[in-house]
């Protein structure tokens, strides 16, 4: 992209300039003997054309919505529309959550999020003994198709993108709102969303597993080959890396075992006999942002980049739309701190910024009481308007990738992608991601990270302001959310209520119909449909799966 | 005070909460500072968790919870240990606790409650100082 002459010319000014300051240097030293980011890359002084050199327009940019979209996946981007805002909310019963979920509606929200309660998304009823002290704390309780008509009533499902953060028992989930859309007379083809089906991640770092990887996967794979006929524009999985970073790893870290579980999922489809352009183009992902903002921006486009070389050229898919790397973004509840937490206002603000500037498809802002529980309706909603004044008053999205040719930012992008593409060529040569989790290589990365991350806290040389730095003496923080411990009670009252009213029948010749299918090779998901429908409960068919199945136990090493 | 023998400690996932980032770091902090540490994995009862404290003979429990379930399973857990007999073991609690649950849950019998924000080294200086060893 450069003339040779003229950057031979450069280096040598470049290194008198290096020369020339150098006694500036030694008397006035800088604030660190090293700068480098949180993946560990050194950070030069100045960026200047030498450092992107081999940069090639047209083979390593490209134009906007074409090959290998590491400007973006659209041509036009948030010129066309902006981002979806869709803030992750739920709690308690799924009246409350269908009222929060109207409100954010009301305030300009622009898609939405359904957070679920923990029993639920490791596939127990809400009167199960494990789940004591849980139902409705982390989202909402969701036993029964019951629970879903409530938690969607009024909002028009045709109209509204709906992603949900399920994994294990991400096809009852998907059933029940499939089943909830037919009622309010929404075809299958008109719906449009997500579920995150994600396992692999669930056994690095957030740790919602039920069955072990091997059905798990085969799980996963009749999802996608189900949703191909059954809800074409369903995203079947968003592959995650953000809960992998909340864990602790780095930026490089985050793109490598997200790309290699991505992997990892292509191939289960390949062997599951789908060709990778029927399910390719439904893959979507899920990145955290974080704080170092020039990081953050080139760790997007490098994610883009990289995906894009893997399907065209490992998978040789054909179409485009399998080539686009399309995610969505959460600002890093990790960063959040319980000290000051106004201040949590600003780090997410920047955080929104670098998602916005390295190209996301949509984004859920932090609140800033989460360091404590979850968000009031005021503190959600700063944190909505934090996106809807980025989006209107800044101009940060009137042009796409403002990034693009800053020496440092495509530096970076260049750096984080060949580091990450090492790693993903450490994780082959171990078999694979699924067998990189089972020898404990990504949880044992993970914890590295985020031991040394703790550390540097600690020693003073990460600064977190309010935390190590600049500390005040604070009054408790009033008014947050308490989720009431009676939420419990109502669903089983409620669960109680349709045991007893239901056709107990169709319910056990559904459950059976499940347990041949997961016996068999047949597609679950049918019968999962037909038992949502029948009002089996979400515990129910856990339990056939968990005979089939059985469960998954962690090994723990630390 | 200087130890006749090594600090024994428990590190505990009560509930169903999966975030242990938390609970993995403090564990290998102690373990830094010369603790013997025990870490259970997530996803323990609390019969569970006070079985291993009974089991593995520990002077010191860490507990972590982040999904708000804290209100509960502390409680129980600290009544439980009394029930068994284990009444004399140290225990901490961290996660996403707020501040106007720190009373009920000393009143419970929790030495200490580190919340988001904590120095692993001001915890390791918290048990040296209020550990009981028993011989």
């Amino acid at each position: 992209m450069f003339d040779e002459r003229a950057l031979e010319e450069l280096k040598e000014a470049a290194k008198r300039w290096e020369e020339s300051i150098a006694p500036l240097v030694s008397k006035r030293p800088e604030r660190k003997p090293a700068f480098l980011n949180t993946s560990g890359i050194p950070i030069q002084r100045v960026y200047l054309p030498c450092q992107v050199a081999d940069l090639d327009y047209q083979r390593d940019l490209g134009f906007p919505g074409g090959y290998p979209f590491t400007r973006g996946v659209q041509p036009t981007m948030y010129r066309g529309q902006f981002w979806t805002m869709r803030q992750y909310a739920g709690f308690g019963t799924a009246e409350e959550s269908n009222r929060r979920y109207r409100y954010l509606l009301e305030q300009g929200q622009t898609g939405l999020s359904v957070a679920f309660d923990l029993p639920t998304q490791i596939g127990y009823d809400s009167d199960h003994p494990s789940a004591f002290g849980e139902v409705g704390k982390v989202g909402v309780a969701i036993d029964t198709i019951q629970d879903m008509r409530i938690l969607f009533d009024g909002i028009p499902l045709d109209k509204v993108s709906t992603s949900m953060t399920i994994n294990a028992p991400a096809a009852i989930l998907l059933a029940m709102y499939m089943a909830v859309a037919q009622e309010q007379g929404v075809k299958g083809e008109q719906l449009n969303g997500t579920i995150q089906n994600d396992i692999l991640k669930e056994y690095t770092s957030r740790g919602t597993y039920i069955f072990p990887p091997e059905p798990s996967m085969r799980i996963v794979t009749d999802i996608f080959s189900f949703c191909s006929k059954e809800v074409p524009n369903w995203n079947t999985i968003s592959i995650s890396g953000y809960h992998m970073r909340e864990a602790g790893c780095t930026a490089v870290q985050e793109v490598a075992f997200t790309l290699a579980n991505g992997i990892a999922y292509v191939e289960a489809g390949l062997r599951a006999g789908l060709e990778v352009d029927q399910f390719g183009p439904r893959l979507a992902f899920f990145f955290c942002c974080h704080l170092d903002f020039f990081e953050e921006v080139a760790k997007f486009r490098a994610a883009r980049r990289l995906w894009a070389r893997i399907m065209r050229d490992r998978f040789k898919a054909k179409n485009p739309r399998s080539w686009m790397l399309r995610f969505h973004t959460q600002t890093a509840g990790c960063t959040l701190t319980a000290q000051q937490p106004k201040n949590n206002i600003v780090r997410v603000a920047y955080q929104a910024m670098a998602a916005v500037l390295g190209g996301t498809q949509s984004l859920h802002t932090n609140s800033m009481d989460e360091a404590l529980a979850l968000p009031t309706e005021e503190a959600v909603q700063i944190a909505l308007r934090t996106q809807q004044l980025l989006a209107h008053e800044f101009g940060v999205a009137d042009t796409v990738d403002p990034m693009g040719g800053s020496f440092y930012v495509e530096s970076l992008t260049n750096e984080i992608e060949e580091r990450a593409m090492d790693y993903i060529r450490r994780i082959d040569e171990m078999g694979g991601s699924p067998r990189a989790i089972e020898m404990g290589f990504i949880q044992k990365e993970i914890q590295e990270a985020a031991y040394s991350y703790q550390k540097e806290i600690e020693s003073g040389e990460r600064v977190v302001v309010g935390v190590n730095r600049f500390q005040t003496k604070e009054p408790p923080f009033k008014g947050i959310l308490r989720v009431d411990p009676a939420v419990r009670q109502r669903q089983v009252e409620r669960l109680e209520l349709i045991r007893k009213k239901r056709d107990s029948q169709r319910v056990n010749r559904a459950l059976e119909g499940l347990h041949r299918a997961a016996r068999g090779t047949e597609n679950i998901l049918p019968h999962i449909l037909e038992a949502v429908q029948a009002q089996a409960t979400l515990g129910e068919i856990c339990d056939v799966l968990r005979d089939v199945f059985g469960e998954y136990q962690a090994s723990v090493s630390i | 005070m200087t130890a006749s023998r090594r600090i024994r400690v428990l590190v505990a996932k009560p509930g169903l909460d999966g975030h242990d980032r938390g609970a993995k770091v403090l564990a290998r902090a102690l373990r830094d500072a010369g603790m013997e540490v025990i870490y259970t994995g997530i996803r323990q009862s609390p019969e569970q968790v006070v079985n291993a404290v009974i089991q593995e003979d520990v002077d010191v429990l860490c507990l972590s919870s982040l999904s708000g379930a804290h209100d509960y399973l502390f409680p129980r857990i600290m009544e439980l240990l009394k029930e068994k007999g284990a009444p004399d073991v140290l225990v901490l609690g961290g996660g996403i606790i707020p501040e106007e649950d720190i009373p009920a849950l000393k009143e419970a019998g929790i030495a200490g409650i580190f919340g988001p924000g904590s120095f692993t080294s001001d915890i390791v200086k918290f048990i040296q100082e209020n550990v009981r060893l028993r011989p």
